[in-house]
This record gives structure tokens, C-alpha cells and sequence, in this order.
């Protein structure tokens, strides 16, 4: 198969390209940032997924399936740029796939789309309505990307649409945004507070992805790795001092004094849990993480 | 940290899956289940002296909804039941509290209630416990009930009908059961209701002497024998409130039970109150 992933530079992104090529599997990437030394078996663009060198990736090489990873989910970037890039190019790249007949979309998305509060449920199904606008708004772009990526499901028919919510990621990279919430000198909590935190080993999230392809899954898929320990206890894992802070100065401290940096409206994130319920991704594709919650940490904390 | 021996020797045997750092899928700690069970000994067996009738109704595995009578103010009930099980139930079992959602916001409540396995009281929550073949505990009360005044005591106040869909809908058998001895341990007498509402809390209890605390009376936790009720939940609103009154009604005699001999001390007296003659 060709499989066109965007957002190829990205951790997650290179492990789910070799994988594919390990497999036979031919990978087109496209990314904004090069990927100099990329092995052999993937082509690389790079262009923008906004601009119209995207489209002619499309229109040329014809991929049988999409990835995509290109969202920005950094909140240093511009409101706009997040809106434009996760919205709009998502929006792009659905409308390229359905112009030039790929036959498959995987939208890998994050769990964090339930949102944190205190009466949401412990273990999200996929039916659960998506409110993590509700508390963090600058969650909403990534929410809305998720919702209109699962919209292709009933207005692209032919092609089979999945959509990933996968929890945090974690691993030797040490990039993602778990991985930048415990990478301070200190972790941030919030004081009387210890909410559950679910990951999943970034080997196992880029097996999933890849499972997703091959087993052709359509639909909206939780997805995630072993059971969700609490932030204490994931702090103490990963030798990082967990301090906790008044909540009234939580948004004063975060981002000085070696605190991690964390936007001021995500202390619901820091709260209350997001853990969400992988059954159905289990049973359509017989996933089984290989990294259990100890062995995870370990390899975050010795990288 | 020591933890009573006892306790620990029950938790051997608690049969809930955990990790190698002590907690369970739910985020349940053992360490935490190790600490309260030792805080709570003493007041159960000691100062509240709770004497349980019916144990043998509780299963000693599988998937059980405990519903019963709220009292006092506190939620007292809750975990003298709670302890109930773990200390005189073989095997000891994990009862999982549904807690109102206020108390979800307040902070060291909120993760100690995680750790404990007491959940915000969401249908999601209950059904996945007892899909997962554990015990949910949950008074249909609600808040209405432990805010009941004393001079309402022992009488049952409105119930809530979801407790009987979800049983229905997970082939659960529900135990009813009477808390004795919580409307007098804290009398209310009235509500602090602009306190109250400066914590979120629905009320807050005043006593004759004030503070909430609770006062060594006995107390009794009457299991009574499980109900099966019929259909899959599907059912109409006037078919489910016949099955909720039929439990409401099996809770009332259970409370009769307990409140039949017992031994208050003064001021408390020891007569059935008139509603229930």
C-alpha cells in the first residue's frame, strides 16, 4: 500500500513510517519541517498541508491512504495558525482524498477531547459527547478537528475513515505533551488534587496507528495502553519533584521557577482525570500494548 | 507506615487486581484502602458499635447493587457499610460508594474518594462495576436523604429510579438493607444553608451542640434478602416505579427489624417511631 502520513517529523510520526516501510508498505511523508535522514522507503515533502504543493502530492503519487498527524497542539502557537492548520488542513485533506480516491483516512487524534471535570466519567466510550472545549478552550480547535474528521464517515462513504483518540503518549523521545507536562525541573499539581493520568508507550501508540491501516478500521477509536496511574505516583516513577500549588497561584508559577509551562486553563487537566476505554479498538483489531505502565515510565525517565 | 494487622490480613484477600504500586484500574490504592480500613476500625467496632444482621445475603463474589436508607447529615452510613463488608463479610468485599458531585470538587476529598474507590455517582460509573463483578453501594435518597431532619427520622424520602434500570440492565441482584442509628448519632436540627452554600455542599448540618460531629450511639446494618427485579430497564417509567417502591418498602421493613430492641442511650429513645408501627 502507499501510505501518505502527514506530520511525518513528528515522534509518533517517524515510528508509524518505519514501521510501515519494516512491513513493505511504500510511505509518503509530508511536513512543514524537513526530515533530512529519513530512511530509505519514504518520500519526502516538504510543504505545507494548507498550500497547494499538498495537493499536487495528492494528485501525483496517488496514495492509497491517508495519516494524519499534522495538528499543531502546542499552545505557543497563534490561536489563528492552530484554527487554520487543524481546521482548515484538515478540512483539505479530506477534501483531497475524496478529489483523488483514497481508499482510507486515519486521523489520529487525542483523548483529551472528553475534557477534565469533576463529573465525567472514569473510562470514556467512544459515545460520550466530546466537552474539552468546555473547560479548556483552547482545546476547542483540536475538538472540532476530531468531530470533522469523523464527519467523513457518513459524507465520504466509500472511503474508510478512522478516528484515533489516543491518550498521552510516553516513551524515549520525550517529546509530546505529556512528555513537555513532566519535563520541567518541577511538576506542577494542583494542591488537594491527584488525578489519574493515562498513557500509552509511544512503540505501542505507533503500533496502533498501524493497526488501524492494516485491519482497515472505520469508525471513532479510543486508544489506549496500560492502566492509568496517578500523577503522584507517574511523578515519582519518572524522578520528578511533584510540588503541589494552590490553585490560586497555579497559573502565577507554572512556567517559572522551573515549573513546567502549562497554559492557565488546562488545570482542569491537572485535576481531574481523562481516562478513557479502549474495548472496541481492542476487539476490532486484537491490539495488546507490549509496554506496561512501569516499563513506560522507565523508559521516559532513563532516555 | 503500620497499618493494623487485621487489616492488612484482609486486604490479602480483597481479590481486586492490583499493580505493582498498589492501586487497581480505578486508581484504588491498597495503601489508601490499608489507611482508612485501620481509621475506620476502631469507630466501627468501638465507638458506633454496629451490629450487622443479614450478612449471608451479600454475595460472596460477583456483581451486587447494595441499596439503602441515608441518614445523619454525614455520610456516615456509607462507610460504616463500607467497613461492614470488608470486616465482616468473608471474604472480605470493596464496597464502591457513589458520591454526590459536589464533593468531587473539593480538594483531598476528591483523589482520597478516587483512592477509596468511591466514584461520582454517574449511571457510566455504576454499571461498569458491576459489569466488572464488583459491589456498588447507593442511597436513591441522594442528598434529600442524609438531609433529612431529626424529626424525620427514619422516614424515607423520595428515591431516585435509576438504581432499578441499571440493575435490571446488568442482571444485577440488588440487597436492600437498613442503616439504624445514623439519625440519631448526628440529630440535625437545622441547615446552615448560606455556609453551605459557600462550600457547594447542598447543606450543612447543625446539631443541638452545633458541629456535625458524630455522637457514640449504636448502630445496625440490616441486609435483607436479594431482589432479582424483571425486565431489561426498557421498561416505562410507571413499570420501574413499581419496582422501586417494592424495594423501598423491603428497606422500611428492614429498618423495623433494626429498630425493633434496641439500646440508646439518653436522650435517645428507644421506641419504633409512629410511621412505622
Amino acid at each position: 500500500m502507499k501510505v501518505l502520513i502527514t506530520g511525518i517529523t513528528g515522534a509518533l510520526g517517524k515510528m508509524v513510517a518505519e514501521l510501515l516501510t519494516a512491513r513493505g508498505h511504500s510511505v509518503l511523508g509530508l511536513d512543514r519541517r524537513p526530515w533530512p535522514d529519513a530512511p530509505a522507503g519514504i518520500t519526502m515533502f516538504q510543504a505545507d498541508i494548507r498550500k497547494r504543493p499538498a495537493e499536487e502530492v495528492f494528485r501525483v503519487h496517488r496514495p492509497d491512504v491517508l495519516i494524519h498527524m499534522a495538528t499543531v497542539t502546542h499552545f505557543s502557537a497563534p490561536h489563528e495558525e492552530r484554527y487554520q492548520t487543524n481546521l482548515g488542513g484538515t478540512r483539505r485533506l479530506f477534501d483531497y482524498c475524496e478529489a483523488y480516491g483514497v481508499k482510507q483516512a486515519v486521523f489520529v487524534g487525542r483523548h483529551t477531547v472528553y475534557g477534565a471535570a469533576a463529573d465525567s466519567t472514569l473510562y470514556h466510550t467512544e459515545s460520550d459527547p466530546p466537552l474539552g472545549g468546555s473547560t479548556f478552550p483552547d482545546l476547542a480547535d483540536l475538538v472540532a478537528a476530531d468531530l470533522f474528521a469523523a464527519s467523513a464517515l457518513w459524507r465520504m462513504p466509500k472511503m474508510k475513515t478512522a478516528v484515533l483518540r489516543m491518550v498521552y503518549t510516553l516513551g524515549p523521545s520525550r517529546r509530546g505533551t505529556l512528555a513537555g507536562f513532566l519535563g520541567g525541573k518541577r511538576v506542577p499539581a494542583v494542591l488537594g488534587f491527584d488525578p489519574l493520568f493515562q498513557f500509552i508507550h509511544e512503540h505501542d501508540a505507533a503500533e496502533a496507528v498501524v493497526l488501524a491501516v492494516t485491519k482497515k478500521l472505520r469508525g471513532v477509536f479510543n486508544v489506549a495502553g496500560p492502566h492509568p496511574v496517578p500523577l503522584s505516583v507517574l511523578c515519582r516513577a519518572v524522578g520528578k519533584p511533584h510540588i503541589p500549588i494552590p490553585e490560586s497561584m497555579f497559573g502565577h508559577l507554572t512556567g517559572r521557577f522551573g515549573f513546567s509551562n502549562l497554559p492557565a486553563a488546562a488545570v482542569n487537566h491537572v485535576k481531574y482525570p481523562i481516562v478513557v476505554s479502549a474495548e472496541p479498538f481492542v476487539a476490532a483489531t486484537g491490539f495488546a500494548p507490549r509496554w506496561d505502565e512501569a516499563a513506560t515510565m522507565e523508559s521516559f525517565r532513563w532516555a | 507506615m503500620a497499618f493494623d494487622k487485621e487489616v492488612e490480613e484482609r486486604l490479602e484477600s480483597i481479590g481486586l487486581p492490583f499493580n505493582r504500586y498498589g492501586l487497581d484500574p480505578y486508581g484504588i490504592s491498597r495503601e489508601h484502602l490499608a489507611w482508612f480500613y485501620s481509621t475506620i476500625k476502631p469507630l466501627y467496632r468501638h465507638y458506633f458499635k454496629v451490629q450487622v444482621e443479614g450478612m449471608e445475603n451479600v454475595p460472596k463474589a460477583g456483581r451486587a447493587l447494595l441499596i439503602g436508607n441515608h441518614s445523619g447529615g454525614i455520610p456516615l452510613d456509607a462507610a460504616m457499610v463500607v467497613a461492614s463488608l470488608f470486616f465482616d463479610h468473608d471474604p472480605p468485599r470493596h464496597a464502591h460508594g457513589m458520591v454526590e458531585y459536589f464533593a468531587q470538587k473539593w480538594p483531598f476529598i476528591s483523589p482520597l474518594f478516587s483512592r477509596l474507590g468511591h466514584v461520582t455517582g454517574l449511571p457510566e460509573h455504576a454499571d461498569r462495576f458491576l459489569r466488572d463483578e464488583r459491589i456498588v453501594l447507593a442511597f436513591p435518597e441522594g442528598a434529600r436523604g442524609t438531609g433529612k431532619l431529626f424529626r424525620d427520622r427514619y422516614r424515607l424520602v423520595r428515591f431516585g429510579t435509576g438504581f432499578a434500570r441499571l440493575a435490571m440492565r446488568t442482571k444485577s441482584p440488588v440487597i436492600p438493607f437498613a442503616f439504624v442509628g445514623g439519625e440519631e448519632a448526628v440529630p440535625t436540627v437545622m441547615h446552615a444553608k448560606r455556609l453551605a452554600k459557600l462550600l457547594g455542599a447542598p447543606y450543612l448540618p447543625i446539631t443541638p451542640y452545633l458541629l456535625p460531629i458524630p455522637l457514640p450511639v449504636p448502630c445496625k446494618v440490616v441486609f435483607g434478602q436479594p431482589i432479582y427485579l424483571e425486565g431489561d430497564g426498557s421498561e416505562p417509567d410507571d413499570v420501574i416505579a413499581l419496582q422501586v417502591a417494592a424495594v423501598r418498602e423491603q428497606i422500611e421493613e428492614l429498618m423495623r427489624v433494626g429498630l425493633t430492641g434496641r439500646d440508646m442511650p439518653f436522650p435517645f429513645s428507644n421506641e419504633m417511631p409512629n410511621h412505622l408501627r
